[in-house]
């Protein structure tokens, strides 16, 4: 009944604020003048004088330039911070310089919304580097990537792409920053730390010495969760108690990570003009999610069947990697929601997951459709709606439409090729992994063949969660998950705003009786079907090798 | 060229402000509104030295305490793991069973089916403060045993350290391990 409660209550608190959250980004991005101009000038104003910005359209090759170009710089100073942490101001725990090969994975991992995460924050980073690497990536990487799709989506609307910088600056201006500073401030009253102190000493009641790591655990900890980020400032990230030290601040998170994904669509039917096509994916994509959150919650309440067999009392379901202030439910809902927006973040261990459980979180990575991060999901989202439509105007022969603009041959192109990257990215170094370095894998059978392929993903789809039992500081690791967290993020942001690009060019053609519509429950079939069509025909074999393998032969 | 010129620049400066000031912003408040969970909660004896954080668990190995779950770490708060077993990993299953074993030599008084789950599984962060209450009241038997303090007794002080679920409906219902034991010492001398 507590169960029901308590995740009925999350889901309607995001329900009641998707829509006008929605709309309040749409108004944010509109370059006529609004209210929030007199509101956020007072920011946004020094912030673009001093960038040296100004207000002219860019094509969608000069967007995607820069794209590309900003983000690299990003890459290349906070990888500079990394390597140098050790001679830098605030670092009173003496902390020492990242080796190359990591500081090379941590920057393009945050940089690219992924936040995978090689090190342990406890002993990995100076405070120094947490707050201008950690933090400032935290919000320039779901910047970029709400930016990328805003432009996606006015291109659809055949309207100018728009200017990457203004809306860079307006995405962490208007949206992320106010927000993160308020619940840093809330986080930091249920508990969580922020403190630019040390490592505290304590003596304990046995008498042994504790070392306590603790820091500025807050003012990450808000925008971590609302950009869909995912790493942790800690280790063990949310199931820290310093990260997470109730449920009441487990709640806030899981509405934090869910908040931007589910506005997204409402923002698109606003600036295409009609709500009813961002409704369409709100809803197919809520059934997909609510199917998945109850696969996980009853795999995870059915616990280990091993360990059942033992004679202890399990109605707790399964614990091991769990904490008991969160219990089994608020873990396994955790789990689904951080890998459903590809966050990341994890109150619960991933690799201590009952193996539906973990398929679940897997499945989520590799359709990468039920909502997503922000603006990358969408991106996605809005290619496979493109497909749905060119397969449907396939089965009837006709040309077909999206938004009143004719799908070719070129954008089919570009979406082909988008589309076949990411198994790619995620098949092919997952074999080379379990071929050559079969020594990183921690757990046996056919465990470990789901925990590589877990990390590689996670790391495609920006995600950034792990099967941490990988031995995953090696420079195998470190190289072969930046390439594909880098290629994960910018290659489908330039192949989708060439297409935003294409069609924005093109004649409307007018809407007809034989139009195939986009704004209806068929279309809500049509979509679902081939999100689930092309990731089970992409993603089944090597699934059923993994988690589905552990499950059948999970016997006492 | 100025598309480089204004990334540099602009990314500078978001470095500056989402980097530093947001952070140093945060932490000011923080510190002068509510300097107590800022400086992570930590519990100070009468001679005002650090005995640990409300909100991080501790190792009791003598068994006249109430005992945490397992960690791997050790509860050592400098870092934060767990072993991070799959559900079929042999290795699991072994310290399991070793664990269960060491309960019944412990505990012969209580039969293994009121044994919580919790209490013999690691935690996710090696760090958990909290015990299920049923984990707790199962070593009650034990520590009224080898302390000689009535049993009513210990129930009371459990029930006093026990937290419902949070605004009575999100999360679990509690018992933090650290507060408990404090106050049982105070009741062994």
């Amino acid at each position: 009944m507590f169960a029901t409660l308590s995740i009925g209550v999350t889901l309607l608190l995001v329900l009641l604020l998707a829509r006008p959250t929605g709309l309040y980004i749409a108004k944010a991005f509109q370059y006529e003048t609004t209210r929030l101009d007199r509101w956020f000038g007072w920011i946004e104003t020094p912030v673009l004088r001093l960038g040296g910005i100004r207000r002219d359209d860019q094509t969608w090759k000069q967007y995607a330039l820069a794209v590309i170009v900003s983000s690299l710089v990003m890459i290349l100073l906070v990888y500079l911070v990394f390597r140098t942490q050790a001679y830098l101001p605030l670092n009173p725990s003496h902390i020492a310089n990242m080796e190359p090969t990591l500081a090379f994975n941590t920057a393009i991992s945050f940089m690219t919304n992924t936040n995978l995460q090689h090190y342990s924050g406890e002993s990995g980073l100076s405070y120094l580097s947490q707050m201008i690497a950690i933090v400032f990536l935290m919000f320039t990487g779901p910047a970029v990537g709400l930016s990328a799709a805003i432009a996606l989506i006015r291109g659809l609307a055949g309207k100018p792409i728009g200017n990457f910088f203004i809306d860079l600056t307006r995405s962490i201006t208007r949206i992320f920053l106010p927000v993160s500073f308020v619940m840093a401030i809330v986080f930091v009253a249920l508990g969580v730390p922020q403190t630019l102190e040390p490592t505290v000493i304590a003596h304990t009641l046995s008498g042994e010495v504790q070392e306590i790591a603790r820091g500025p655990v807050g003012s990450l900890l808000s925008i971590k969760q609302f950009g869909n980020n995912g790493g942790g400032f800690f280790g063990v990230n949310s199931a820290h108690p310093f990260e997470n030290p109730g449920a009441v601040s487990n709640l806030l998170q899981i509405v934090l990570m869910m908040l931007l994904g589910t506005a997204i669509p409402f923002t698109y039917g606003k600036m295409v003009g009609n709500p009813k096509q961002g409704r369409v994916l709100f809803l197919s994509m809520t059934m997909l999610f609510i199917v998945l959150l109850g696969v996980s919650l009853s795999a995870e309440n059915a616990g280990n069947p091993v360990l059942n067999a033992m004679g202890i009392q399990h109605e707790q379901g399964s614990m091991e990697g769990k904490e008991v202030r969160f219990g089994m439910v608020q873990s396994s809902f955790f789990s689904v929601v951080t890998t459903a927006f590809e966050t990341g973040a994890v109150n619960t261990m991933h690799d201590t997951l009952t193996p539906l459980g973990g398929l679940v979180t897997i499945s989520n990575m590799m359709l990468n459709t039920v909502f997503g991060s922000v603006g990358a999901g969408m991106m996605n989202v809005l290619m496979y709606v493109m497909i749905g439509v060119f397969l449907s105007g396939l089965m009837v022969g006709r040309t077909p439409e999206f938004l009143g603009k004719k799908i070719e041959g070129r954008e089919m192109k570009l979406i082909a090729v988008t589309l076949l990257i990411q198994p790619m990215l995620i098949l092919a170094p997952t074999a080379i992994a379990l071929f050559a370095y079969p020594e990183t894998i921690s757990n046996p059978g056919f465990h470990g063949l789901t925990q590589a392929l877990y990390e590689f993903t996670s790391s495609a789809a920006n995600n950034g969660s792990g099967f941490e039992g990988l031995g995953d500081n090696t420079p195998f690791w470190n190289i072969a998950t930046g390439i594909v967290m880098y290629l994960g993020r910018y290659f489908s942001v330039v192949t989708l705003l060439a297409v935003a690009g294409s069609l924005a060019a093109k004649k409307p053609v007018s809407e007809t009786s034989g139009t195939f519509r986009t704004d209806n429950g068929l279309f809500a079939g049509v979509f679902l079907g081939t999100v689930l069509i092309v990731g089970a025909l992409t993603f089944f074999p090597a699934l059923v090798l993994g988690p589905v393998a552990e499950y059948l032969t999970l016997k006492p | 060229m100025n598309l480089i010129g204004s990334s540099i620049r602009l990314s500078l400066v978001f470095m500056l402000v989402c980097g530093l000031l947001y952070n140093l912003v945060v932490t000011g408040i923080a510190q002068a509104v509510m300097p107590k969970q800022a400086d992570g909660s930590l519990l100070l004896d009468e001679k005002q030295n650090v005995i640990g954080s409300a909100l991080i668990g501790q190792t009791f190995t003598d068994l006249r305490y109430f005992q945490s779950r397992v960690s791997s770490i050790g509860y050592h708060a400098a870092g934060s793991g767990s072993g991070n077993y799959a559900p079929s990993n042999p290795d699991m299953l072994a310290r399991t069973q070793a664990s269960i074993e060491a309960w019944q030599k412990d505990n012969p008084d209580v039969p293994l089916s009121r044994l919580p789950l919790d209490l013999i599984t690691n935690s996710g962060s090696g760090l958990d403060p909290h015990i299920s209450p049923g984990a707790a009241e199962a070593q009650i038997p034990r520590i009224s045993k080898l302390t000689g303090i009535p049993a009513e007794q210990l129930m009371a002080i459990v029930a006093e350290h026990t937290s419902g679920r949070e605004l009575g409906f999100l999360g679990e219902p509690v018992v933090n391990v650290l507060e408990l034991n404090l106050d049982l010492t105070k009741l062994m001398q």
